[in-house]
């Protein structure tokens, strides 16, 4: 089992199985996403091999009686908020994850072991039920409402379910973990003697942080946007039980494609534009980070 | 280092961090708590009752979603930490690995992907194999995405690894096996029990793919639980999620354990 430079042949046979694996259930069936893409509809569901660009056009236009093309933005306001919610959650979880972050970094080291075993032990709990929760305390005489009922400040309110801040509630407390914890890691690395150097040259306190600290932490915070960004893309859970079935993201529309409303070619063109946007994201990522390693090594 | 002219220490964090925290856990604490309210109403206290937890143990439906998720997470975690494992031992250790970062992600790549994107593909992949058995679809997919994350655990206990006792062990005329069985796996052992933890708990954990993959009879129990949501909130909902919460709690706590004691 044992890889050996003696036999290279190990270094093939270890690898195998989790390359065949990735090969045969995602790289190839990804290569047949983009062909149903352009594929025609089957007539219960599925898709035949006939070539057609009407899925991406479907995305963009209404095709009507007489087969003109008419604007209709319906998945495009999907693709936006989306794009927004995501980008909005990425900025609401960094901004609260930093004190967190640094905070945690500053204790003694058992209490730092027990605040970071806090932080993660919501991850192991069911995403479902996490999510769930939320629907107890913001829906229909749900926490919320009786508290604020019972302090007598309201006397009817709207539902708080259903809709952009639900979402963004829900997916801001499903990812915050994943922002926290890189952070950490990069405030721990932070060579105290530099914030020192800072103050003894007379920065004060937020000059030191914005100069000094934010800079130096910036790998772990791009590696949180990755984690929470990417995730929040294709969000499925929390669109469908908090935004309600008619403020949707791409997630929730896929599966509506590939589930209810069976036009799998559609639902193949959206996963395609999902997984532009991620990639897009990564690469865009990549090249900041590199760039301020870049920066690090020149300082 | 804690004094309090500490010129590190911000004003302010400490007490964000404890609202924080609060608001991590105030969710959590609200379905437990209303897992134990005697009325069928969920917010309308009627008096502590463990009733809904008796409702829910003798409930067939959630058993056998039990059972199924069960099964497939066993299935999944020892065939994905074999798996990863193997791989790690090559892209931590072997030398003259060609490709290795590029192997790498290749490995990692259900991470890098949207889930919903590797939920596709396995569906379309499963139609046009026109394989139709729900267990065994689900088997598939759930090892499929468990990997990197049993992999990743495994990796970092191997770069952490003392290479001198392995090169020692084979200096006392240990075979490339004996000294892998012996010395190797043995220090590695807490790696791969946490990559298999965290495997299991991703697998029982797993909403997205298995709700797409849902046909042929095999309903996992986030699937079933999503189902019983739809019906509206209640009381024996509370009760599930807290027994959910308990196990969730208890694995992370041993997993936790067994990365610190290094």
């Amino acid at each position: 089992m044992k890889p050996s430079s003696k036999n290279p042949n190990w270094n093939l046979l270890g690898l195998l199985p989790a390359h065949l694996i990735m090969l045969l259930t995602l790289i190839i069936p990804i290569g047949i996403i983009i062909v149903v893409s352009f594929s025609t509809r089957g007539p219960y569901g599925g898709f035949e091999y006939v070539f057609t660009t009407a899925p991406y056009k479907q995305l963009l236009f209404n095709e009507g009686w007489t087969g003109e093309l008419e604007f209709n933005p319906q998945y495009l306001i999907v693709v936006a908020r989306t794009l927004l919610l995501s980008a909005v959650t990425t900025s609401i979880c960094l901004l609260l994850s930093f004190p967190v972050a640094y905070f945690i970094a500053l204790q003694r080291p058992t209490i730092k072991v027990l605040l970071i075993y806090l932080v993660t032990l919501p991850f192991w709990v069911s995403m479902i039920v996490r999510v769930y929760s939320w629907i107890i305390i913001l829906g229909k005489d749900g926490v919320i409402e009786k508290t604020l009922r019972g302090l007598g400040l309201v006397d009817q309110m709207d539902s708080l379910l259903f809709g952009n801040t639900a979402m963004l509630l829900g997916l801001v407390y499903s990812y915050i973990p994943l922002m926290i914890l890189p952070i950490f890691a990069s405030i721990e690395k932070l060579d105290p003697a530099l914030i020192e150097a800072s103050h003894d040259l007379y920065g004060n306190r937020l000059t030191t942080l914005r100069r000094v600290i934010l800079p130096l932490t910036r790998p772990g915070m791009i590696a949180g946007a990755i984690l929470v960004f990417v995730p929040s893309l294709g969000a499925v859970l929390e669109p469908t039980l908090l935004g309600g079935g008619k403020t949707m993201m791409m997630g929730n529309l896929i599966q509506l494609q590939f589930g209810g409303a069976r036009n799998w070619p559609l639902g193949a063109a959206i996963a395609i534009v999902l997984m532009a946007a991620v990639m897009v994201f990564l690469i865009f990522q990549g090249l900041r980070s590199m760039r301020s390693e870049g920066l690090e090594r020149a300082a | 280092m804690s004094t309090d002219n500490d010129v590190r220490r911000y004003p302010g964090f400490g007490l964000f961090s404890a609202i924080f925290f609060a608001y991590l856990y105030l969710p959590i604490a609200v379905v437990v708590f209303y897992s134990f309210n005697a009325n069928r109403i969920v917010s309308n206290w009627g008096g502590f009752s463990l009733h809904w937890y008796a409702t829910a143990l003798s409930n067939a439906n959630l058993m056998t979603a039990v059972k199924t998720s069960l099964l497939v997470a066993a299935v999944a975690t020892v065939a994905s930490t074999l798996v990863a494992l193997m791989a790690a031992l090559v892209l931590v250790r072997g030398r003259n690995v060609r490709f290795r970062r590029i192997s790498e992600a290749v490995v990692n790549l259900p991470l890098l992907l949207p889930e919903i994107v590797v939920a596709v593909a396995v569906l379309i992949l499963f139609s046009e194999v026109g394989l139709a058995n729900g267990m065994v679809k689900l088997m598939i997919a759930h090892t499929t995405f468990c990997i990197p994350f049993a992999f990743l655990p495994i990796r970092a206990r191997l770069q952490g690894m003392d290479l001198d006792l392995e090169e020692a062990a084979r200096d006392l005329y240990a075979t490339g096996w004996v000294a892998f069985r012996r010395v190797t796996l043995p220090l590695i052992l807490p790696g791969v029990f946490a990559g298999a933890m965290l495997a299991f708990v991703i697998s029982m954990d797993d909403f997205i793919t298995s709700n797409l993959l849902n046909s042929g009879g095999a309903t996992t129990l986030p699937v079933y639980i999503f189902s019983l949501i739809k019906q509206g909130v209640s009381p024996q909902l509370n009760a599930i999620s807290t027994l959910i919460m308990v196990v969730s709690v208890v694995l992370a706590t041993v997993a936790f354990l067994l990365q610190r004691r290094q």
